[in-house]
C-alpha cells in the first residue's frame, strides 16, 4: 500500500508556498522522529513486555 | 489467551518490540515531552498486548499500533492528562538559519510549532512527514478519507512554512501556554471527528 506518486499530489492552494520552504525544515520534522527512533531503549519497556509475557 | 509459545505469540512479541522506538517516536511528537510520551507508549503496549488476538499477522504492526496510540492519546487529552509543555532537555540542534532571523531554528524550535497546530493536523503531518506513512495507510490510522489526510498535511505544511518564513516560530519558553491553548480549542473538533 505504498503510493509514492500520492506524495506529490498536494493539490491543496497552499501547499504551492510550502514546497518552497519544505527542504528546509521538512527534514528537520524527519529528524525529530529519527532521533527518537535512534535513542537508546529505556529497560522499563523490556521489563513491561517480559512481565505481561510471563503472566499469558 | 494465546499460548505464548506458538510462533504466532512469539513473533507478536517480537514484532511488538519492533516498533517501540516508532511509538516512542510518534508519541514524541504528538505530545512533546518525553516523560509523558513513553507512558503513553506503556499504555499502548499494554492495549495491544490485550488485543493482540485481533492482529493479523502480516499485517502493519506499526500501523496497528500507532492506531491503539493515537486512540489513546484522544482520550488521554480529553481527559487533560497532557499539558503541552516542552522538554527543554531535547538536544538543541540546528536546524536551519535562514537570512534576516534572530537566530537559527532549533529542532526545538520545530517541535514547539509542531505542537502548536491543531491535533489533527499535528497527527497527519507526524504521520507522512515524519513517519513516512503514505496518505492512504495514514488515513487508515486516523479512520479518515485520504483526501482529508491530504488536506491537513497540506494545512499543516503551510502553518509551519508560515511560521519560518515571517520568523514566527515559537521560541523556547515562551508558547507552551499558547500551544496549550491551540490544542485544547481543537480537541472538541478531533473528539466529533
Amino acid at each position: 500500500m505504498t503510493d509514492k506518486k500520492a506524495k506529490n499530489l498536494v493539490s491543496h492552494s497552499s501547499a504551492h508556498a510550502a514546497k518552497q520552504v519544505k527542504p528546509d525544515w521538512a527534514n528537520g520534522l524527519r529528524q525529530l522522529y529519527d532521533n527518537v527512533v535512534a535513542e537508546p531503549l529505556p529497560d522499563a519497556f523490556a521489563d513491561l513486555l517480559s512481565k505481561l509475557d510471563s503472566k499469558t | 489467551m494465546p499460548d505464548p509459545s506458538s510462533p504466532n505469540a512469539a513473533s507478536f512479541k517480537r514484532e511488538l518490540t519492533g516498533v517501540i522506538p516508532h511509538l516512542r517516536a510518534f508519541a514524541r511528537g504528538l505530545c512533546g515531552r518525553a516523560d509523558l510520551a513513553d507512558d503513553l507508549v506503556q499504555e499502548t503496549l499494554l492495549k495491544a498486548w490485550a488485543a493482540q488476538e485481533r492482529f493479523e499477522p502480516g499485517t502493519s504492526m506499526r500501523a496497528w499500533t500507532f492506531v491503539i496510540l493515537r486512540n489513546a492519546y484522544l482520550t488521554d487529552m480529553r481527559r487533560n492528562r497532557f499539558r503541552a509543555d516542552y522538554d527543554e532537555t531535547v538536544a538543541e540542534r540546528i536546524l536551519t538559519a535562514p537570512p534576516g532571523q534572530e537566530g537559527p531554528i532549533h529542532l526545538s524550535d520545530m517541535h514547539r510549532a509542531l505542537l502548536t497546530l491543531p491535533a489533527e493536523r499535528r497527527e497527519a503531518l507526524l504521520l507522512v512527514g515524519a513517519g513516512g506513512f503514505s496518505y492512504e495507510e495514514a488515513a487508515e490510522i486516523c479512520g479518515c478519507a485520504v483526501g482529508t489526510i491530504k488536506s491537513r498535511v497540506g494545512r499543516a505544511r503551510a502553518t509551519l512554512s508560515g511560521m519560518i518564513e515571517t520568523g514566527s516560530l515559537p521560541r523556547r519558553s515562551t508558547s507552551d501556554a499558547v500551544a496549550h491553548v491551540a490544542i485544547m480549542q481543537e480537541l472538541d473538533q478531533v473528539s466529533q471527528g
